[in-house]
């Protein structure tokens, strides 16, 4: 027993580093994997606060810009909805019975992004308070941006779609053939997508959206234009590369969605 | 003890928002980030027990951390380099380390310089490589430490550079 303390205290700075540091290593290795980051996370009161304290000066310098996205927004819904009374909407059955639309959109602001490592997380300013919970999906007015991960009561964690633990279901647009959003780490403007099969007739330019199998994200939420595309030898899949119509390093608001079915879709699942 | 105190809190503090707030935004050349917090760690009074470093030094990595959503990285990288502190003291500053003589800003720029650099790059060694935790982005890792590191190295002998001579 003598020996064992005597050790102990000799051994204390060696003992005390090591303990620490395989601690930061386990945090390090949570961090890597996906939905398991829990312990350290800046979505909590402290950082949260000082965050969004920060981002209420820094706001004013891009409202501009904010202001510009807004009417562009505002444009293409005025498009839209004049384009819809043009139809006759008279043989448009309205389902009175149930009470919720699908989805439901919360707005809440962008106060920390970042962009430059390979697994990227922002923080929003919305939280439990205001019915966030993980798995809404995250989206600007021109894109995807990503899905909540984590949430505190004013502030949720969203993993970016500039992040190598991401993988989102996407399609071409105008044939129906779906893949798999993921991100390389070079480029926060380029995402790539993989597994498009090599029958797809891609061509640069095609835009790729959402592509609403998902519980996520409804369909036809804009991701970007195929900016090049290869196909290796003896492979059946594209690996295509696509410029976001999103800046990501310049967020500002965006809509978090929740979707309504959600728990139910799950359950029926979950009872096959 | 209630003067070192103080001034180890405030350093703290002035490090963690300048570095979470500013820092972190500059992303030069799309990756380089200097990381001005190791300057804590160097600066912790010389003659501060060991253990009192390695403390210190998790929980100025850990703070990090919990600002910027990365695990446990900094944390990591922190408390290694406070571990291995003395042993750098000894080998820059040579016997006068021992007798616990040395003031930080009245050593020889050389051995500052010494002391400094190699901290700084084996901190941003393991920061980087914990972060990218993938060894076929090896050639990243380096590029980030050589980069980050040349940048911090920079920013801290600037900064040391400007409380040297309020001190005076």
């Amino acid at each position: 027993m003598q020996q064992i303390v005597n050790f102990l205290i000799k051994y204390k700075n060696t003992l005390l580093f090591l303990f620490l540091f395989l601690l930061s290593v386990f945090f390090t290795i949570q961090s890597h994997s996906y939905h398991k980051s829990k312990f350290i996370s800046s979505a909590n009161f402290l950082t949260g606060g000082i965050y969004s304290w920060v981002n209420n000066i820094d706001m004013y310098f891009n409202l501009k810009e904010y202001n510009e996205r807004l009417v562009d927004e505002n444009k293409f819904l005025r498009e839209n909805l004049a384009a819809l009374s043009e139809k006759e909407l008279d043989s448009v059955f309205l389902d009175t019975i149930s009470y919720d639309a699908p989805y439901k959109f919360i707005t809440a602001k962008v106060i920390a992004n970042r962009y430059s490592r390979l697994d990227n997380f922002l923080l929003v300013n919305k939280g439990e308070n205001d019915s966030v919970a993980t798995d809404f999906g995250v989206i600007t007015s021109r894109g995807i941006v990503g899905i909540v991960d984590e949430t505190s009561n004013n502030y949720s964690r969203v993993i970016s779609i500039l992040n190598t633990n991401s993988a989102i279901n996407v399609k071409l647009k105008k044939t129906n053939h779906f893949g798999t959003l993921k991100w390389n780490g070079k480029d926060p403007n380029i995402v790539q997508v993989e597994e498009i099969p090599r029958l797809a007739p891609v061509k640069k330019g095609d835009t790729i959206h959402t592509e609403g199998r998902s519980l996520i994200f409804p369909k036809g939420i804009p991701v970007g234009v195929v900016e090049n595309y290869q196909l290796k030898n003896n492979q059946n899949y594209y690996d295509i590369n696509v410029r976001l119509f999103n800046d990501m390093t310049n967020i500002g608001y965006v809509y978090l969605i929740k979707n309504n079915n959600q728990e139910e879709i799950k359950s029926l699942e979950s009872n096959e | 003890m209630n003067k070192f105190l103080v001034s180890n809190i405030t350093r703290f503090v002035i490090l963690v928002l300048v570095q979470v707030l500013i820092l972190n935004n500059i992303n030069f050349l799309g990756f380089v980030n200097p990381y001005l917090y190791v300057l804590f760690i160097l600066l912790l009074p010389l003659n501060l027990t060991h253990y009192k470093v390695i403390f210190f030094s998790f929980l100025m990595g850990l703070t990090i951390d919990l600002f910027e959503d990365s695990g446990g990285i900094n944390a990591a990288a922190s408390v290694l380099i406070g571990f291995l502190r003395p042993s750098f003291l000894r080998f820059s500053f040579g016997i006068s380390y021992e007798h616990q003589t040395v003031k930080f800003h009245q050593t020889p720029f050389a051995q500052r310089f010494t002391y400094i650099s190699l901290l700084v790059v084996i901190h941003h060694l393991v920061l980087f490589s914990l972060e990218i935790f993938n060894l076929s982005y090896i050639i990243l890792i380096l590029k980030k430490t050589l980069f980050s590191s040349i940048f911090t190295i920079l920013l801290i002998l600037i900064v040391s550079g400007i409380f040297q001579q309020n001190k005076r």
